[in-house]
């Protein structure tokens, strides 16, 4: 036995230790310890504030280690998990380390032993500490005061559950290291002034500033960001426990988030819900649904749905984007200024418009006031889709091997989605039921142009109308 | 047209962006402000808050605009949308970032836009977002760029210079898919662009190697996302794209978002709750290819007829109970890459096991302090004190080990 021979088998001792994370002062008093071959059972250790082993007689001082004491072995893994082990707030945690130290003398492998109760332990209290560290650099909120002088000062008010402040004070100084910031705890506070760090006395939440104007901003993001048809309430506690809530200025809106969740999901599936039922059957029938259509809001404009004319069993079908003023009038496609401009215009490509069903893509005119006047204006991606339901059903009685569309709106109806007309005209687009679709420019577009620009697209124009009829006179003879 | 309030355009341009699935901000280059400047990374990413959804908020995640000249359905942003409409600068988006950081809410930024006028515009934009933060406010935190696979490569590449990580959306786990739901996307630009990409990480790794001062380009590599059950892809479509998508353009993550129906939804998609245990299980099977050397062909093995793997169990179980024959595993003796196969045993379990044993002879309560549930593990392993007879050929064993009630989806882990 090396250790002195004049220390009574039954002397306790205890350790006073300044500060409850001082790793650097438990490590030296524990390796003078083993180094006097003093058992675990024989050491008490004592944190500030802590009342200690009821048996250990307080006076007595620590024995001198012999010179020549063997030195104290420890693994690197041990030490790891030693100095963060010993920021646990468990008042047992020191003793288990010196337990573990003592063991390790005799056994220096035994941190590997994963499934020993001591090394499973010391594990346990690493890893809380480690967890506790991490929810620290995570949840920290610092508000912005103004000094006196101008400057801006960060203060965050932080409780954490282990000794972690001391520890944690690298992580924010190397990232906020331009900033003048304080944080403060009931253990103690740190303030970094952009040069060094100070250390201070224990605070109070009232020391801390109470509120910063972007914590509006950040509460806005926070409930934006969350998806109310994903809640998943326990995989957010595990993660932000109720404990840490009350300094976390977005968690106010926790509650509130959960309980309108439903109804917002609930909503969001309704509101893309439609149902569209049973197609009618006869373009007659068609002819009336549309009167009653109001899947979008054009249909609940003060305007009367025009239906397509022409043979039921036409070869060619003409779309144009929607009726206008004198359509929705007269209650017939294609009778207004571009309806005349068209019938010019397939005249001279010898296209006869009565041998065809002349339709539009939208049923309703979409309009708004101006004065007494009733203005045109486009319908929207959404209102051409939704109205595809009924040029779907015009063409699947129709049956017409060929399709004109005339202008995006229209060709959008066919497609499902939007075309450059310069980049599809003059070209045959096969569509699901064998037919094809030609797309050209819609006549009203001709209307507004004037001088040479109108020459060179009623030229493109007529071009497109000839192709068309070129490929009939194909189609027929088949 | 007056502009609206900071506050009323966040809510706006942050619901948007609350589809996207990725939120790490992990495994970038270390770096701190102690220099200069403000911010910085050191490896491990930090979650700063979690939303009820239980997903974890660690970068301002935002779109720069919601406008959008394209028009996929399963988009809230699509042209057809009747959503409001906003927009930030880069600067906003920038000082946004910055007051953020400073109070310690985010690790950084992810941005990410709806398209305007055109693809490079839009790109120019958020590189634009990305330089004020790094060159003005000499930024030192983490940035994710999404990146636009129609915009020009010579844009797109200035982006790496930037960002941490950036991303490129497959958007739909197969091509018919993408081409029925996203008319305006096209398959070949967007592997185009993850190749492209790809090829410029290497290089960039390979020049810091030779010359110290070499730019680092996206340091936290790139990553993709696909959107789960908005098709009729399968589980075994959607492992098999992934795998190919990991080999071949070297991706760090290939993130999936059940499709969750969103306002003004198109009318070809399915309205419905998202499929979020379906969503689990293709995290859990990405994880065993990552983590536990399965091959994406045995996750397959794992799936049912239809082709997608069990709701009710995970797919490790699901594969363990398709090869009985392989288990019990003796973890006094088993090699670590039987180990991994026992279901309920996880990485580190393993490696606790393989450590203790050269200790002592494991029995099965030293199992116990070692692994997180003994009732999942018991089953398929053996110690000196226990042999699970016969149970592995019980025909209920799966009924034993799935969960005991029917798990509502609302709380689903």
């Amino acid at each position: 036995m090396t250790a002195l021979q004049h220390v009574k088998s039954h002397a306790h001792y205890t350790v006073q230790l300044p500060r409850s994370d001082d790793f650097a002062f438990w490590r030296e008093s524990a390796r003078a310890l083993i180094q006097c071959d003093i058992p675990p059972d024989k050491v008490a250790w004592v944190e500030p504030g802590g009342s200690g082993d009821l048996f250990a007689s307080g006076g007595m001082r620590l024995p001198e280690p012999p010179a020549d004491a063997p030195p104290v072995r420890a693994s690197k893994r041990y030490l790891s998990l030693a100095a963060n082990a010993a920021l646990h707030r468990d008042p047992a945690r020191f003793a288990l380390l010196y337990r573990l130290l003592w063991r390790l003398q005799a056994n220096p492998r035994l941190m590997e032993d994963k499934a020993d109760p001591d090394v499973r332990r010391v594990e346990e209290l690493d890893k809380n500490v480690r967890r506790d560290s991490h929810k620290m650099h995570a949840f920290v909120r610092f508000r912005q005061v103004e000094e006196a002088d101008g400057a801006e000062h960060y203060v965050a008010w932080f409780e954490p559950e282990h000794h972690i402040l001391r520890a944690n004070a690298g992580f924010f100084q190397r990232r906020f290291a331009s900033m003048r910031w304080s944080i403060l705890t009931p253990q103690g506070t740190l303030h970094w002034d952009r040069e060094t760090m100070r250390e201070g006395p224990p605070a109070q939440k009232a020391d801390a500033p109470q509120g910063d104007p972007v914590e509006d901003l950040w509460r806005t993001y926070y409930a934006s960001i969350f998806n109310p048809a994903r809640l998943k309430v326990g995989a957010m506690l595990s993660e932000m426990p109720r404990k840490y809530w009350k300094n976390l200025p977005e968690a106010e809106l926790i509650p509130e988030l959960i309980a309108g969740a439903q109804k917002r999901e609930s909503e969001m599936v309704a509101a893309g819900e439609r149902d569209d039922g049973v197609r009618p059957e006869s373009l007659a029938a068609i002819g009336e649904a549309i009167q009653a259509c109001r899947k979008c809001p054009i249909g609940c404009l003060e305007n009367r749905a025009v239906m397509g004319e022409g043979p039921s069993d036409a070869t060619l079908m003409i779309v144009g984007e929607q009726p206008g003023d004198h359509e929705d009038q007269e209650r017939r496609p294609f009778v207004g200024p571009a309806g005349q401009l068209l019938d010019v215009h397939l005249e001279r490509a010898g296209i006869d418009r009565d041998a065809a069903y002349v339709t539009n893509a939208v049923k309703h005119f979409k309009f708004t006031m101006r004065g007494k006047r009733r203005l045109h204006q486009s319908p929207t991606a959404k209102e051409i889709d939704t109205c595809r339901w009924w040029i779907e059903g015009e063409r699947e009685l129709v049956r017409p091997k060929l399709v004109l569309a005339m202008g995006a709106s229209a060709a959008r109806g066919m497609l499902g989605k939007t075309v450059s007309i310069s980049k599809v005209r003059g070209e045959p687009i096969p569509l699901d039921d064998g037919s094809e679709l030609w797309v050209t420019a819609h006549p009203s577009y001709l209307l507004r142009l004037d001088g040479e620009a109108r020459e060179k697209q009623a030229a493109l124009f007529d071009a497109d109308l000839a192709a068309v009829r070129e490929r009939l006179a194909e189609l027929a003879g088949q | 047209m007056g502009v609206a309030p900071i506050l009323d355009r966040l809510k706006i341009l942050a619901d948007a962006a609350k589809y996207d699935a990725s939120c790490a901000s992990s495994g970038t280059a270390k770096r701190n402000s102690t220099k200069g400047g403000i911010g910085s990374t050191e490896g491990m990413g930090i979650c700063h808050a979690y939303a009820p959804d239980g997903r974890c908020i660690s970068l301002l995640k935002i779109l720069l605009t919601n406008h959008c000249i394209f028009d996929c359905h399963y988009c809230i942003n699509r042209k057809s949308s009747n959503v409001q409409r906003a927009r930030f600068t880069p600067q906003e988006v920038a000082d946004l970032t910055i007051s953020f950081y400073r109070r310690n809410y985010i690790e950084g930024l992810f941005l990410s836009s709806g398209i305007i006028k055109s693809s490079d515009h839009t790109m120019e934009m958020i590189v634009e977002a990305a330089r004020i933060l790094r060159e003005e406010y000499d930024f030192r935190g983490y940035i994710h760029l999404k990146t636009i696979p129609e915009a020009d490569p010579e844009i797109i590449h200035r982006a790496g210079f930037y960002a941490d990580r950036v991303s490129i959306n497959v958007e739909l786990p197969t091509d018919a898919g993408l081409t029925r739901l996203a008319p305006d996307k096209n398959a070949r630009q967007i592997e185009g662009a993850l190749g492209k990409t790809s090829s410029d990480i290497i290089e960039a790794k390979d020049a810091k190697k030779r010359f110290k001062h070499a730019p680092r380009f996206a340091p936290a590599g790139q990553s993709t996302q696909m959107i789960i059950g908005a098709d009729a892809a399968s589980d075994a479509d959607i492992v098999g794209r992934a795998s190919r998508l990991y080999d071949s353009f070297g991706l760090r993550r290939v993130y999936y978002s059940a499709f969750s129906p969103i306002p003004d939804a198109s009318a070809v998609l399915p309205l419905k709750r998202p499929p979020l245990i379906r969503e689990h299980r293709l995290y859990q099977s990405d994880w065993l290819m990552r983590f536990y050397d399965y091959r994406p062909q045995e996750i397959m093995q794992a799936t049912e007829a239809d082709g997608n793997l069990p709701l009710d169990i995970d797919p490790k179980l699901a594969w363990a109970l398709k090869f009985r024959e392989r288990f019990p595993v003796d973890v006094n003796r088993a090699s670590r890459e039987d180990l991994r196969r026992v279901p309920g045993l996880g990485v580190k379990a393993v490696h606790r096991i393989l450590a203790s044993r050269r200790h002592r002879t494991l029995r099965l309560d030293d199992v116990a302090r070692l692994t997180v549930s003994l009732t999942k593990v018991r089953p398929f392993i053996c110690t000196v004190d226990w042999r699970p007879t016969m149970l592995t050929d019980r025909a209920d064993l799966r009924k034993l080990l799935a969960p005991k009630q029917e798990q509502l989806e609302l709380f689903a882990a």
